[in-house]
């Protein structure tokens, strides 16, 4: 690394290090600083629609998976304020949808869930729940949709148009009714496969896409999340 | 229509647009013309013949109002849905389209040939209650003229035929012929002195881009859009991005309620406006210009694209400017289609490149890598307009107009309960009493300032001035009577955000739902103290984390009433000391019930006697 | 509070499978410890069917499908001084909740028990009526959870919460302490 693209900047009164053009989110990664994101996953690019990786940067608000480091910028991470802005955006997530944890094989393996966990979140949120009905699609031998449970990350949309160059996934619709849709009337006609990447556990965070036959060979209790706190994993690959 | 016919016909659509996947919105704007709507059939043709996926048609198509799946009628009423639209009596007209036409608000009739549906705000709130019939516009509405109305079209009377009388100024050109009245009420000396035009242009074409750039920066010239970015400087950073192309893109998608503003400039000054983009053209070097023109104001397009022709044929548009060598500019006009996000600036470009409207991650920001990744430069319609005239007259005469951190005069859009609604061209640092004494409307109970993502105010802050550094407003001013529930106008407001959020992020697209529920239950009596706070902290939240500026302005609506209008709040707040909840109503929840079991309740029916 | 030294407790179960009860007893032998510091008012643990008299604590297991729920709640809300959601269908309806996102129509109640008793492939129903004996409480037209009828005070997540969960959260509450809980410990399954 040269000393010109080498930026210095804080996070939480740490000095950190990074390349221009690196986003604070993978800086911070990179010097083992979690910052908690539910839409970001690596090896896709940022979307920026979760907001829970939102960080102050120079006391102004923004999402920290989109916003390039700059010389001297101080970041702030655990904070009160930013945890409770994520408590919030992590509940509207659960109140959204229909996430009904004792009954979804994801338990246990869901980033909504752990981030959840991760924030200390027990006592009641005052926001209502919605309870929308949405559609599941089982059409496909080896793939099901639970729309309910989706937390419109748009990791599938990336990961099928990006990695697996196929447009399985996208956006429709807007505002609360914007949702993942599928490119044709339902999953079996479209082609996606089981071996596509958008369908790998890696992808969608939540118990949307479901592989079938596979979600209880990990009993509940002995999954990811089950064994440690999301975020606490990180490996640290140093510069 | 057969299915080879149909296929023939969209196929031919695309054609006419190069078969350009960036052309969506023009291409999708006519196949729904034609075919009433875009469906499975026609997204997989339009997706096969451009090039691109079904499912990134199918995104499109469900991103944009004026789109559908379903077949609409071929009469297409959209009623405006806008809160003095409401309180000017729509209600009553839209039952009585129901009444006539037999079918219900978001229906289509059995033989296709109506449907009924609500827009937004489309931009005729000082001549409401208003409705588009396809691209008609229909003001004034009244139950009588509705009634007529809707009787005429049931014995298929084409929509252009329904207008009695065509209104003021332009909106009577033969390329116009609409109803629409200016309304301008007061004739300022920057947009609507009627000094020739054509003279800014003129100047500008021997100054140097710098020179003219560097007269932007000194006018104070700020965004007349709401935001009140400074021109001049948005000017100076994309000319300095280097770039092989640049584009000039003028916002005419006025979707903000209670604004229209920009609709009365581009009827009596659209040459103004192109003007203002082509000096900007020769600014930051560029040769291709946009304009963003609303759907709801398609019946202007004819008439815009007149003028831009008559521009080229007078050089001042095309090859060599002007004579000037080298000197190439050309604007098309993008329609929009109903989303009131593509009135932020990077949704816009998204609209622009036939995409979902959604905002752009900003940085880059658009006048570094903007539309086609080029830098752009977005500005309203009247920022283009003032600049015509700056450099026609300098910087310094347009500086000396307006406060010290506002420079000029603002168009201003009032309606709502005065005697006078319309335009009014002022300087910046006028007062809202002196607005109300101009409109007629001293009486004011409550002034929304900037639409809802504006300010509502109350009568101990009408000593307060319109510019940057009191209340910003990108133009609408809303004037509410003492007989208005002010949580009824939260709750509309509310309302809009909801449906016009795009949904990108959490916090916009699930928060403002949130904010709505809690203003309802406030208004059924349901609430508590505790609920404020509850808005309060929801509020910041949204605020804060969303992306774009919808999000971080739609719940001010809530707190600006709460904090200038605190009585009607705490009028309504009940505290419920043994702890069971005013919104649980044990006798409804057991209606249904005690219907299908043909029994009443042994616990909760007192007269139960078995 | 009341005036005894040992703390008051109630429990019920409503609209739940008594699993968090089963959890109650999970605290293992620390159950002679909590009986050290309260006394069981109303619970199925000792069978006492009426809240007999003002408590200090009250458990609430399952959320409100039926009239009885609804009664039974507002019951513990106006003789309990702090009103503890205790698993998933307390706070927010849990497994019956389920019946509110499966209700498309504009009858949703009949499609429920249609799809319940009558209409669903798996169902063995010889008589194809819909359970409607006078002693069985109505049911409500969608499942609340416990804050949409009464106020909630706190709420212990899991299902079922877990034996150590329920002994930390209790314990502090009890002892009024804050509640500061290792992150471990939450679950929602």
């Amino acid at each position: 690394m040269t000393t010109e693209t080498t930026i210095t900047f804080t996070i939480d009164g740490q000095t950190i290090e990074g390349r221009a053009g690196q986003s604070i989110m993978d800086a911070a990664d990179q010097a083992g600083i979690y910052i908690p994101r539910l839409c970001d996953v690596e090896g896709l690019h940022p979307q920026g629609s979760c907001r829970v990786c939102t960080v102050k940067a120079n006391g102004r608000s923004t999402a920290s998976c989109t916003q390039p480091i700059e010389e001297g910028l101080e970041v702030e991470n655990e904070t009160r304020e930013l945890r409770n802005y994520r408590r919030d955006l992590v509940r509207m997530l659960f109140h959204e949808g229909n996430h009904l944890c004792p009954i979804c094989e994801a338990s246990g393996n869901c980033e909504l869930q752990a981030m959840a966990y991760r924030l200390g979140i027990t006592q009641a949120s005052k926001f209502p729940y919605l309870q929308p009905v949405r559609p599941l699609d089982a059409s496909h031998p080896d793939i099901a949709l639970d729309t309910n449970r989706c937390i419109r990350c748009g990791r599938c949309i990336r990961a099928s148009k990006d990695i697996d160059g196929k447009h399985v996934f996208g956006y429709v619709g807007r505002g609360i009714e914007k949702q993942v849709g599928v490119n044709g009337s339902k999953l079996s006609k479209t082609n996606v496969s089981i071996e596509d990447y958008a369908i790998s556990p890696d992808v969608c965070p939540v118990g949307c896409i479901i592989r079938k036959g596979e979600g209880f060979k990990t009993p509940i209790g002995a999954r990811k999340y089950d064994q440690s706190i999301i975020g606490t994993d990180k490996k640290q690959p140093g510069n | 229509m057969t299915t080879d016919n149909q296929h023939d016909l969209i196929t031919d659509i695309c054609t006419r647009y190069g078969n350009d996947k960036g052309r969506m919105l023009d291409i999708l704007t006519a196949v729904q013309e034609r075919l009433r709507c875009i469906d499975e059939t026609s997204m997989h043709t339009i997706a096969d013949t451009i090039g691109c996926s079904r499912i990134e048609v199918e995104g499109v198509v469900t991103f944009y109002s004026f789109f559908s799946v379903e077949r609409k009628g071929d009469i297409t009423i959209r009623l405006c849905d806008d809160i003095v639209d409401r309180f000017a009596g729509m209600k009553e007209i839209s039952m009585i389209f129901e009444e006539e036409l037999g079918i219900k608000l978001g229906q289509t009739s059995d033989d296709g040939r109506f449907s009924i549906d609500h827009a937004a705000c489309i931009g005729m709130c000082d001549q409401a209650p208003a409705a588009l019939i396809n691209d008609v516009v229909i003001t004034s509405l009244t139950p009588e003229s509705a009634r007529d109305i809707a009787q005429k079209l049931k014995t298929g009377t084409p929509p252009q035929e329904l207008l009695n009388s065509v209104g003021d100024g332009n909106n009577a050109h033969e390329l116009i012929r609409a109803m629409v009245n200016n309304n301008i009420r007061r004739f300022g000396e920057v947009l609507f002195d009627d000094a020739n035009t054509g003279k800014g242009l003129k100047q500008a074409l021997h100054q140097s881009p710098q020179d003219i750039i560097e007269q932007v920066i000194e006018s104070g010239l700020r965004g007349c859009g709401g935001a009140g970015f400074p021109t001049g400087r948005k000017w100076s950073m994309a000319a300095n991005t280097p770039a092989t192309e640049r584009y000039v893109i003028c916002n005419a998608d006025e979707g903000e309620p209670g604004t229209f503003k920009d609709r009365v400039l581009l009827t009596e000054r659209a040459e103004l406006v192109i003007e203002g983009m082509t000096i900007a053209a020769r600014a930051i070097a560029s040769t291709q210009g946009i304009i963003y023109l609303r759907g709801e104001y398609a019946y202007l397009k004819p008439y815009l694209e007149a003028c831009l022709q008559s521009q080229r044929d007078s050089n001042f548009l095309g090859k060599n400017i002007g004579n000037v060598d080298g000197f190439d500019f050309d604007i098309r006009i993008q329609l929009g289609a109903g989303a009131y996000i593509c009135g932020e600036e990077s949704s816009l470009i998204s609209s622009c490149e036939g995409l979902r409207g959604e905002p752009k991650n900003r940085p880059p920001y658009p006048v570094e890598k903007g539309y086609l990744d080029c830098p752009t430069l977005v500005n309203n319609v009247e920022t283009f307009a003032c600049i015509a005239r700056i450099i026609e007259r300098g910087a310094q005469w347009f500086n000396s107009i307006g406060t010290d951190d506002s420079s000029g005069t603002k168009l201003i859009s009032i309606s709502g309960d005065c005697d006078r609604p319309g335009v009014y061209e002022l300087p910046y640092g006028t007062t809202v009493h002196e607005l109300l004494k101009l409109a007629g409307a001293e009486q004011a109970a409550a002034v929304q300032v900037g639409g809802p993502s504006g300010q509502m105010i109350d009568p101990t802050a009408y000593g307060r001035k319109i510019c940057f550094e009191d209340l910003p407003t990108g133009g609408a001013i809303i004037v509410f009577g003492s007989h208005r529930n002010i949580l009824e106008i939260v709750e509309y407001y509310l309302d809009f955000f909801i449906s016009e959020s795009c949904g990108y992020c959490t916090p916009c697209r699930v928060g403002n739902v949130f904010l709505k529920e809690r203003i309802g239950k406030i208004r059924k009596g349901f609430a508590e103290l505790m609920d404020l706070d509850y808005l309060r902290e929801l509020s910041n939240t949204v605020i804060q984390t969303s992306r774009c500026g919808l999000g971080q302005t739609s719940p001010k609506p809530v707190i600006s009433s709460m904090d200038n209008f605190p009585l009607v709040y705490s009028a309504l707040l009940k505290e419920h000391p043994d702890g069971m909840r005013a919104s649980f109503d044990i006798q409804k929840t057991l209606e249904e019930s005690r219907h299908l079991a043909k029994r009443r309740s042994h616990i909760f029916d007192t007269s139960y006697d078995n | 509070m009341s005036d005894s030294p040992k703390k008051r407790l109630a429990t019920t179960s409503l609209a739940g499978c008594f699993g968090c009860h089963m959890s109650l007893l999970d605290i293992d032998e620390r159950i002679l410890a909590l009986i050290e510091q309260v006394e069981f008012d109303r619970s199925p643990i000792n069978d006492i069917k009426k809240i007999t008299r003002r408590c200090d604590v009250g458990l609430i297991e399952g959320g409100c499908c039926n009239e009885e729920n609804v009664h039974t709640l507002q019951e513990f809300r106006r003789k309990c001084d702090v009103l503890v959601a205790v698993g998933q269908c307390a706070i927010m309806g849990g497994l019956p909740v389920m019946r509110n996102a499966i209700m498309h129509s504009d009858d949703p109640l009949k499609e429920c028990l249609y799809e319940a008793y009558i209409d669903s492939p798996y169902i063995q129903n010889d008589n194809h009526q819909i359970p409607n004996d006078p002693a069985l409480p109505l049911i409500l037209d969608r499942v609340y959870s416990c804050s949409e009828v009464v106020k909630i005070d706190y709420q212990i997540p899991g299902c079922p919460p877990s034996g150590d969960m329920l002994w930390q959260t209790l314990t502090s509450l009890i002892e009024g302490r804050p509640e500061n809980l290792p992150l471990e410990l939450i679950k929602y399954d």
